[in-house]
């Protein structure tokens, strides 16, 4: 049996995979660095352990029933996967696709994490950190688990579009299941949780550059393996990710910084991370299905786009404070209508509308109308239930005199005195 | 012409606002420094590395003007007036006396 195994286990992919699974992991690192450093500085530490918080707290969730509820056999009609894999069971004598069940729900494992962390921009520098403990549980097992499971577990969503259109929702790393749930859930808690304090009042610059730019380059390092490795193989695809992904980083960065410079008169830094991460989001549904050339027009659009949904976000005085609504949840949109508009035939086999493909390009539209709708509407009922249980927002002192000091006791800068 | 410091320790994020009303009210000079201090505001207990420690003294903003004594209650009043919140921790304001000025690009004295 562990003969037959050994023979159907693809030793490259699982290497590669193996390795991927360290780099997605690591983005969580870096979106804390990216958030940190965004931030006041007597809110740093707060907001950098928001995402390490999630890493461990969806670790945990995850092999106890997370990836069962989003990979194990369809139940309740689809809507989430079954109990088979509770405490990942059996998962270290089967194969999943050529790759050893651990490694597989390992790789899965930092999706799921990174994603809970994405959406702790829409609390950031207000939250209680035990109503997010609390948020984060319920978050991923009822919103993110179904969603993976619809798009990448053979759910519902995904017969039912092969049903009735002959095409399956496309999302080759996490468009949909990871940066419009997330995004667009951020938005719900920052109308949610209300504005920080003294918001449009004062100014609350980013207190460390260097650091958000730090945490971009980890996330765009990272991304590689957050896209090439869901090719979960060493194959071609996985290199057609790469180059997708970096293509479209670069060119969501320079679209947002040449965009701002006409805007400011002044090319920032941080336009053009946040252009690079809208590019890196948009192309995450699309990176093993398009051409490379195509990848560079989603990364620029994607970098105009998410640059012009901030302006409207700010305008419209909604504190969601660090954008991942108009970078993760925009971008993630567009990346998952762009999937159904450049899908390449040649790359992967799927037909998007510039080839003729029609019907997966409505597909995608109904995939993502899905998600962003269920992602709002059970973030919505999620947080009033542990608002009403446990507490959402920080007391007003704690808030003034810092999350760093009043939730953890500890000082970012000390002086040592 | 006689000439006077206002020294005016406030919360950091009301600098911004206290800049632009004295900006708009013709005072322009003026020096920013990051301190930290207390006042009636109560410490803050953190632990580190296992033990407790009192944190009283938490970041404001001192900025430094020096002008004409006829300009001082003006000034001041702007910063109060900006800088206030009511609650405690707002801050103070002092002023003293300048014995002499000298603008170092020209070499010019005043006072």
């Amino acid at each position: 049996m562990l003969d037959e195994m050994a023979a159907a286990l693809d030793a490259a992919g699982t290497a590669w995979v193996l390795v991927s699974t360290a780099m997605v992991f690591f983005m969580s690192l870096g979106l804390g660095f990216f958030y940190g450093g965004l931030v006041r500085r007597k809110n740093v530490i707060n907001m950098i352990m928001l995402s390490f918080v999630a890493v461990a707290l969806v670790s945990l969730q995850w092999y106890l029933f997370g990836y069962s509820l989003a990979f194990g056999g369809n139940a309740l009609g689809g809507f989430v996967g079954d109990l088979r894999y509770i405490g990942l069971r059996g998962l270290g004598k089967e194969l999943v696709g050529g790759l050893p069940g651990y490694a597989f729900a390992a790789f899965q494992m930092a999706f799921a994490a990174i994603t809970l962390g994405i959406l702790t921009s829409g609390l950031a520098e207000r939250a209680k950190l035990s109503g997010f403990l609390l948020f984060g549980l319920l978050w991923t097992t009822l919103v993110y688990d179904p969603v993976a499971h619809w798009v990448w577990g053979g759910g519902w969503l995904h017969h039912w579009l092969k049903g009735l259109l002959g095409a399956e929702p496309l999302d080759f790393a996490g468009g949909t299941v990871v940066h419009i749930t997330s995004g667009f859930s951020a938005l719900v808690l920052a109308l949610l949780i209300g504005r920080r304090l003294g918001y449009g009042e004062y100014s609350m610059e980013p207190h460390n550059i260097p650091l958000v730019l730090i945490g971009g380059a980890i996330l765009w390092f990272g991304w590689f393996g957050f896209n090439a490795g869901s090719a979960l193989a060493a194959n071609q695809q996985a290199a057609v990710a790469l180059i997708n992904t970096h293509l479209a980083a670069s060119a969501g960065a320079l679209a947002w910084m040449l965009a701002s410079w006409a805007r400011t008169g002044r090319p920032g830094s941080l336009g053009f991370i946040s252009g690079a991460v809208a590019g890196l989001v948009a192309i995450t549904p699309a990176a093993g299905y398009v051409a490379p050339w195509a990848s560079i027009v989603i990364g620029l659009v994607a970098g105009l786009l998410c640059y012009q949904a901030l302006e409207y976000r700010v305008r419209k005085g909604i504190d969601e404070s660090l954008d991942a609504w108009a970078v993760h949840g925009t971008g993630g949109l567009w990346g998952a209508i762009a999937t159904g508009i450049f899908a390449d035939p040649a790359v992967a086999g799927y037909r998007g509308l510039i080839y003729g493909g029609f019907n997966q390009f409505a597909a995608q539209l109904i995939d993502a109308a899905i998600a962003v709708a269920y992602a709002m509407a059970v973030t919505y009922v999620i947080y009033r239930v542990v608002d009403a249980l446990v507490g959402m927002r920080a007391r007003e002192e704690e808030e003034y005199v810092g999350l760093d000091l009043a939730q953890h006791g500890e000082q970012a800068y000390s002086w040592g005195a | 012409m006689a000439l006077k410091k206002l020294e005016a320790v406030i919360r950091p994020e009301k600098l911004d606002q206290v800049k632009e009303a004295l900006e708009q009210a013709g005072y322009h000079a003026m020096t920013v420094i990051e301190v930290r201090g207390r006042g009636e505001q109560r410490g803050v207990e953190l632990q580190y590395r296992g033990s407790t420690v009192r944190i009283d003294l938490l970041p404001k903003v001192k900025i430094e003007i020096v002008a004409d004594e006829k300009d001082v209650e003006k000034i001041a009043e702007i910063i109060m007036r900006t800088a206030r919140t009511g609650k405690p921790g707002d801050g103070r304001i002092f002023i003293i006396p300048v014995e002499k000025a000298y603008r170092i690009r020209t070499g010019e004295q005043q006072a």
